[in-house]
């Protein structure tokens, strides 16, 4: 398959960029910060996404949705990277639609796939527990009881979880933290006795929460996908999750060095264009180049995803891994190369350095990439 | 089923017929190589064979047209080979300066019977070409060379001399850059000329470099008689031409290492280094550096493939190549670096049975030129900032 998107995929990319640029430009988040807005994020665009299919973009035709793959998903996501827009269409969109697709019964599918789709239902991944992420660790325990199970523990930076209708949380019911075996994917009501949400402003102004579980009691057909055999479903979720923001940060690095290149050839010193002095132009010209590159690691780990799902994880952790590093870096030379202005709240560089900072952590920094891809070599 | 997986499945059929078990291998040295050319000699039968297999196939170049000596095959086709090929571990059969360099350039600006008299010995690997562009004080500085063709009726008469040429010293003929007006400004008075390294006034003297070895010669021109058809383009535009030319040699050497073939580097590293009792590597810097390299070797290979499908839908920027060129010849050396230190004393034993002559740290210091060749790094970064991003200034 040719490493481009096809005349479908550049189409849908128009139309979500003229979406998201008129009704999401940077202000939008801006303004919901500064308003100390409840939400977090606009409902009523998220009924514009609904409405223009992007909701429903992984939800199956027959649940009411396009059906679509990785690619298209991170085609949109490249689009809210470069603006920085707020919206559940990660949790909910493109998480919660793969972990309920990929690993639910019909039951699941026909009570919450429709409701992603026409965006009256919006869910959250609760996986995370310590500073870092790592899934095996999980300990949140799930203890049989009855018919069903009871969870205690408690999860971090579950990212929109305090509007989210629907929690998808990983526990353990059998094995030790470390170990693929027993852990099991549980869908909560955020509602049920014993769950307390907080939510936690995150440093780049978006959405998350802490969730805590205290004897939760849980039904045998809340349980998704097999009981101690949750690991391969999580994994790959997590892996759609970690090509999508790969795809948000190509955006964001996109547009953080656009809006830098922009700058070099406006600001004078010395009585000339910045632009002009070449210590700035090698940096800038190696900028690109990292950014052309992990464009096409990102786009070609999402190919994998749709076409070679079970064989895609060392392409995903490439994917994710450079992203980090590039946005990384395109955020520090956009600071750095606005000089004292990048520095100020008044222009939009640092809220593209507080979303890549939180994009790095998002399921797996490149540290935890990097990692995971040597044990896949064997050294 | 569509038109091309019919391809990949007769070329996959084709390829395991057809192509040595010896020739799957990883190449180990320098005669593994196959160059061609008028004194070329074969290493091995099963080398001679695939040679001969490929280049009745068109296969050499299989993307040139079938009149030229090529495959013919579209670009779609030309990947499906490649991958097929890549896939079973296939080396290519020829490796030629004609091939990567010159062919292209023939393609775009020679005349029909330019293209008639050279690419068919191109591609069957007849003629063996060699490139004359840097000079002593024409390095990164290309365009300021000085080498002369002057008019003498029919004829140019060519006087100067060149450095860094890859092979001259086996080369049969030369593309060549010189100066037929050296009166213009220094990019518009320069052409490009073909000539046999045979004619009298040639010769050639290689450079022993840092690796011990010398691929590349000082070449001497005095009053070397060449006929005026054989410029191509237009006189005085060679520039032109030349540029054309660079952008295909940087493809070229942005792909130069040995990407994705053999075992993975970290487990190279372990041979030497050794691992833990859960397998990792026992040195935990050394370790990260790999992993950190396989990441951006893995993202290359992804930007190099999508280079050529961006060529091949008209969305590609001329300039790109220097990018590629860049970050491929930036990473073959942190590939030796990596190489070296997991070697450790091993990798030091430069005239030895077991370390085959040498091999990895001659291999090590080769590298080292790979950022200056052709453009050096600092070059490429300016052309990507000028061209593409187009930064203000010189």
């Amino acid at each position: 398959m040719a490493l481009v998107l096809t005349e479908e995929q550049s189409m849908l990319r128009d139309s979500a960029r003229g979406l998201i640029s008129d009704k999401a430009p940077v202000s939008h988040l801006r303004h919901l910060r500064d308003s100390k807005d409840e939400t977090g994020f606009s409902r009523e665009l998220w009924k514009t996404f609904a409405e223009m299919g992007f909701s429903g973009l992984l939800v199956p035709e027959n649940f009411g949705g396009s059906g679509l793959g990785c690619v298209e998903a991170g085609v949109v996501m490249e689009e809210i990277g470069r603006t920085l827009m707020p919206s559940p269409f990660l949790s909910t969109a493109v998480l919660a639609a793969s972990a309920l697709s990929r690993g639910g019964s019909e039951a699941q599918k026909s009570a919450h796939l429709p409701k992603i789709a026409d965006g009256s239902l919006l869910a959250a991944l609760a996986i995370d527990e310590g500073a870092k992420h790592r899934p095996l660790q999980t300990k949140l325990q799930a203890m049989r009881s009855g018919n069903g199970f009871k969870l205690s523990g408690a999860k971090a930076l579950v990212v929109d979880g305090h509007t989210a209708d629907l929690l998808i949380v990983a526990g353990r019911t059998g094995g030790a933290p470390g170990e693929r075996n027993g852990l099991t994917l549980f869908l909560v009501d955020p509602k049920a006795k014993g769950v307390a949400v907080e939510r936690t402003v995150m440093v780049d102004a978006h959405n998350a929460a802490r969730v805590e579980f205290s004897n939760v009691e849980i039904n045998a057909d809340q349980v998704l996908g097999e009981v101690d055999q949750g690991w391969a479903l999580l994994e790959g979720v997590l892996n759609i999750g970690r090509g999508a923001v790969a795809s948000e940060m190509v955006g964001l690095s996109e547009e953080v060095f656009g809006r830098t290149v922009t700058y070099l050839k406006e600001r004078k010193q010395f009585g000339k264009l910045i632009g002009e002095f070449q210590a700035l132009q090698h940096r800038a010209a190696q900028l690109y180049i990292d950014i052309e590159i992990t464009r096409a690691a990102v786009l070609k780990a999402l190919q994998a995803l749709d076409g070679d799902f079970d064989h895609a994880s060392a392409a995903v952790a490439v994917a994710k891994a450079r992203a980090g590093t590039t946005a990384t870096l395109a955020v520090q030379e956009g600071v750095q190369m606005h000089g004292g202005m990048g520095m100020t709240d008044q222009f939009d560089i640092g809220f593209f350095m507080k979303r890549a900072r939180v994009c790095q952590e998002l399921f797996g920094d490149s540290n935890y990439h990097a990692e995971q891809l040597a044990r896949m070599k064997g050294y | 089923m569509s038109d091309l997986e019919t391809f990949r499945r007769e070329t996959r059929a084709w390829l395991e017929t057809n192509c040595p078990p010896e020739m799957r291998r990883p190449m180990t040295s320098e005669s593994d190589t196959y160059w061609g050319g008028r004194n070329a000699k074969f290493s091995s039968e099963p080398q001679r064979v695939w040679f001969e297999r490929m280049r009745d196939k068109g296969w050499t170049v299989p993307d040139w047209p079938k009149e030229y000596g090529g495959g013919g095959l579209s670009p779609a086709e030309h990947k499906v080979l490649r991958e097929e090929m890549a896939a079973m571990g296939a080396r290519s059969p020829l490796s030629s300066f004609g091939i990567w360099m010159l062919g292209p350039a023939l393609l775009k600006y020679g005349t029909e019977a330019q293209k008639k008299e050279h690419l068919p010995k191109i591609a069957a690997g007849l003629i063996r070409w060699c490139q004359g562009y840097s000079e002593p004080n024409a390095g990164s500085d290309l365009a300021s060379l000085q080498t002369r063709a002057e008019s003498d009726g029919d004829d140019y008469i060519i006087n100067g001399q060149k450095i860094w040429t890859s092979y001259a010293n086996y080369a049969d003929w030369i593309f060549c850059l010189v100066r037929t007006d050296p009166t213009a400004k220094k990019h518009d008075g320069i052409s490009f000329i073909l000539f046999d390294m045979a004619s009298k006034g040639v010769s050639t003297k290689p450079i022993l470099l840092i690796s011990g070895y010398s691929p590349f010669c000082e070449t001497f021109f005095d009053n070397v008689r060449v006929p005026k058809s054989n410029v191509v383009g237009q006189v005085n535009r060679g520039w032109d031409v030349a540029k054309y030319l660079l952008q295909h040699e940087r493809a070229m050497i942005s792909g130069t290492g040995e990407r994705g073939i053999g075992r993975p580097l970290g487990q190279v590293a372990a041979d030497s280094v050794g691992s833990d009792d859960s397998g990792r590597l026992d040195d935990a810097v050394l370790r990260s550096q790999i992993a950190a390299f396989d990441i951006d070797e893995a993202a290359f290979a992804a930007v190099a493939e999508r280079a050529v499908d961006l060529a091949k839908a008209g969305q590609s920027h001329p300039a790109f190549s220097s990018a590629m060129k860049y970050y491929g010849t930036e990473l073959n050396k942190r590939r030796h670096e990596i190489l070296m230190s997991a070697g450790g004393i091993d990798a030091l034993e430069w005239e030895s049975e077991r370390s085959r002559g040498g091999a990895r740290p001659r291999a090590w210091l080769r590298t080292k030129a790979n950022s200056i060749e052709g453009g050096t790094s600092e070059v490429m970064l300016g052309i990507v900032a000028k061209r593409i991003l187009d930064l203000p200034g010189a």
